[in-house]
């Protein structure tokens, strides 16, 4: 511990001497500083995320419809409604397709658009800030160029235009559920808004492989390509692999903004949050059903959350202890 | 990080793939970078048209005649007030980020550096809250916000978003790794906690900071779903609440709908443009770790 020798690099701004007060004897209390400093926080906390969960909580099991204020309880009713409802049954499969379509094609363009780049010599940085723009666009602007533009049903169009060049005749890409072609507009939209992100992170795990692997590998007989891929560069981004998985996972699972927008006024393609919109603050305003559905989705997201950590060796970060 | 045993590698056993594999690779490369600006030329080219060239039967790539008028037109449409809804979501989006970096920051100093005997329960209350995302609860925040009549207003669509577990858990994870020593020299100088955090602390940390509130800043421009549920009145609405009632409006006018999206997104373009190195440092460090 050479602190003698810091303490001469100590910026010159610190060494101004204090000034006594009132303050003095509050000022080196451990105790009165630490609230000093997580007290606003905490308190927000409390008061915008405890509360409110802990009001849903009890709202679930009330019968609450236009008001906040309940009186008739109703036991376990609101969640026996929720869970034999088509509409809310239906959302959680809609998620689930969703997820298993999105999570894997998100992390595998990411993932290659990172080793493509990665691989660049030249204008490296250029072609990283366009795979990397799209993450500034909001869902709702997106969801506005996609159904406006590039997949409007009707005549005109980008994906019509290319399909007429091929003969095709026009898709009504979102007005029918039957075949689903919806589903391309949503995922198509999510993956160019979200790639760019993840293909950060996947970027920044690759400059952090030691370079010895790669050469021991070499030294090993290992083709490059293939056989590096799989046997170095993939189980040397598990850990960020899995954070990214995770991460997706719960992004899916909130989704709201371009189903709400691309879907306007339609029965089909409704996940969770967008059925709980319509539950809760619909004409119907039932607040009771409402929360109980976000009970039920908060301890299914839980659940998933934990299982998924425990499969995928989710337990670099608990040094908090 | 000392990574010079790379450079030993890159000239000779890795870069052997001579000229046609590194030209393959541009070449994906650029067909990729093409299918991710399409987008952003739809939306210029269709906010520079006239109706009938984005909706004509013969569509062209490239508009014949520029239309520069419509630059203004969003913001001479009767039925949606778009500038106010623009001067909402700036309001908004740099409220939000300072609130977030002050707020989050004091936080994340004090969960990491001032011992505290419950200061670990008081972190595990924090990191449970990361469990339960923050959209999944909008139906009794909703509520909360109602009854404190804040409906319509800069503080419903503001206060509540300010306490992000998340954002705390990255500011005390980055100022765990905060030279010990700087806070040392300051407090033996005579500052108290306060003291050394304002001068000494935050001074140091100015590109942590910049990343975290150009994530922030962009975060809380592009929000929809909780401005969309406090913004029943036109007049609280920001400018992507503005855009998807675009949609949904009986009439539709392109050009100026096309106009709109592209001003909407302009800020953040700057943002990207001056700010990108600390939002990938920031995304890179944030992210995950590892």
């Amino acid at each position: 511990m050479s602190t003698t020798t810091k303490l001469d690099h100590a910026p010159p701004a610190a060494a101004k001497a204090p000034k006594a007060g009132p303050w003095r004897g509050l000022r080196g209390s451990r105790t009165f500083n630490f609230w000093l400093f997580t007290g606003p926080f905490l308190a927000g906390l409390l008061i915008f995320v405890y509360i409110p969960i802990g009001w849903s909580i009890y709202l679930s099991f009330f019968e609450a419809r236009f008001t906040v204020t309940p009186e008739k309880f109703v036991g376990f009713d609101n969640f026996r409604e929720m869970l034999s409802n088509d509409d809310f049954m239906g959302s959680l499969v809609t998620f689930t397709v969703f997820a298993a379509i999105i999570v894997p094609t998100t992390w595998a363009l990411s993932l290659g658009l990172a080793l493509l780049v990665n691989r660049l010599r030249f204008m490296r940085a250029f072609f990283r800030s366009v795979f990397f723009l799209p993450t500034a666009v909001s869902y709702v602007a997106a969801s506005l160029i996609w159904k406006m533009s590039i997949f409007n049903g009707v005549r005109f169009g980008l994906a019509n235009t290319v399909l007429g060049v091929f003969d095709v005749g026009n898709v009504a890409w979102l007005a029918n559920p039957d075949p689903p072609w919806y589903w391309l507009v949503i995922v198509t939209a999510r993956l160019w808004l979200q790639c760019g992100f993840y293909m950060i992170l996947f970027l920044a795990a690759l400059q952090n492989i030691p370079g010895e692997l790669y050469e021991a590998a070499a030294i090993d007989g290992a083709k490059r390509g293939w056989q590096t891929f799989w046997y170095i560069t993939l189980p040397q981004l598990r850990a960020t692999s899995t954070a990214v998985i995770l991460l997706l996972l719960v992004a899916a699972y909130q989704a709201f903004d371009e189903f709400f927008n691309l879907l306007e006024r339609t029965t089909w393609g409704r996940p969770p949050l967008v059925e709980l919109y319509y539950i809760a603050l619909g004409e119907e305003q039932d607040y009771g059903r409402g929360s109980a559905g976000a009970v039920i989705l908060t301890l299914l997201i839980c659940t998933v959350t934990l299982f998924q950590g425990r499969i995928m060796g989710f337990g670099r970060g608990e040094e908090a202890k | 990080m000392t990574t010079t045993t790379p450079r030993i590698d890159k000239p000779r056993g890795k870069r052997r793939g001579g000229v046609m594999s590194s030209t393959g690779l541009y070449i994906a490369t650029s067909v990729a970078a093409v299918l991710f600006l399409i987008p952003f030329y739809l939306l210029i080219r269709n906010s520079l048209s006239t109706d009938q060239e984005i909706t004509g039967s013969d569509w062209q790539f490239f508009p014949t005649d520029i239309q520069w008028s419509n630059i203004t037109e969003p913001f001479d449409d009767p039925t949606v007030d778009f500038a106010r809804a623009m001067w909402n979501s700036m309001v908004v989006g740099t409220l939000h980020t300072v609130g977030v970096l002050l707020v989050c920051s004091l936080a994340g100093y004090g969960l990491a550096r001032i011992p505290y005997k419950h200061a670990n329960k008081i972190f595990y209350a924090v990191l449970v809250t990361l469990m339960v995302p923050a959209a999944v609860t909008f139906v009794p925040s909703f509520v909360l916000v109602s009854s404190l009549g804040w409906v319509d207003t800069y503080r419903g669509l503001i206060i509540p978003g300010l306490f992000s577990g998340f954002t705390c858990f990255l500011f005390r994870q980055y100022f765990l790794g905060f030279p010990k020593e700087l806070e040392e020299a300051a407090r033996v100088d005579g500052l108290g906690y306060w003291g050394a955090y304002w001068r000494v602390v935050v001074p140091n940390s100015l590109n942590f900071f910049a990343a975290i509130a150009t994530i922030t800043f962009i975060n809380g421009w592009n929000a929809f779903l909780w401005p969309l549920v406090i913004g029943q009145d036109p007049s609280a609405w920001t400018v992507q609440v503005a855009l998807s009632s675009y949609m949904t409006n009986q009439t539709v006018n392109y050009h100026l709908i096309f106009m709109a999206t592209a001003i909407s997104i302009l800020p953040l373009l700057f943002v990207f443009l001056f700010l990108q190195r600390w939002l990938v440092q920031g995304i890179a460090q944030t992210g995950i770790k590892g």
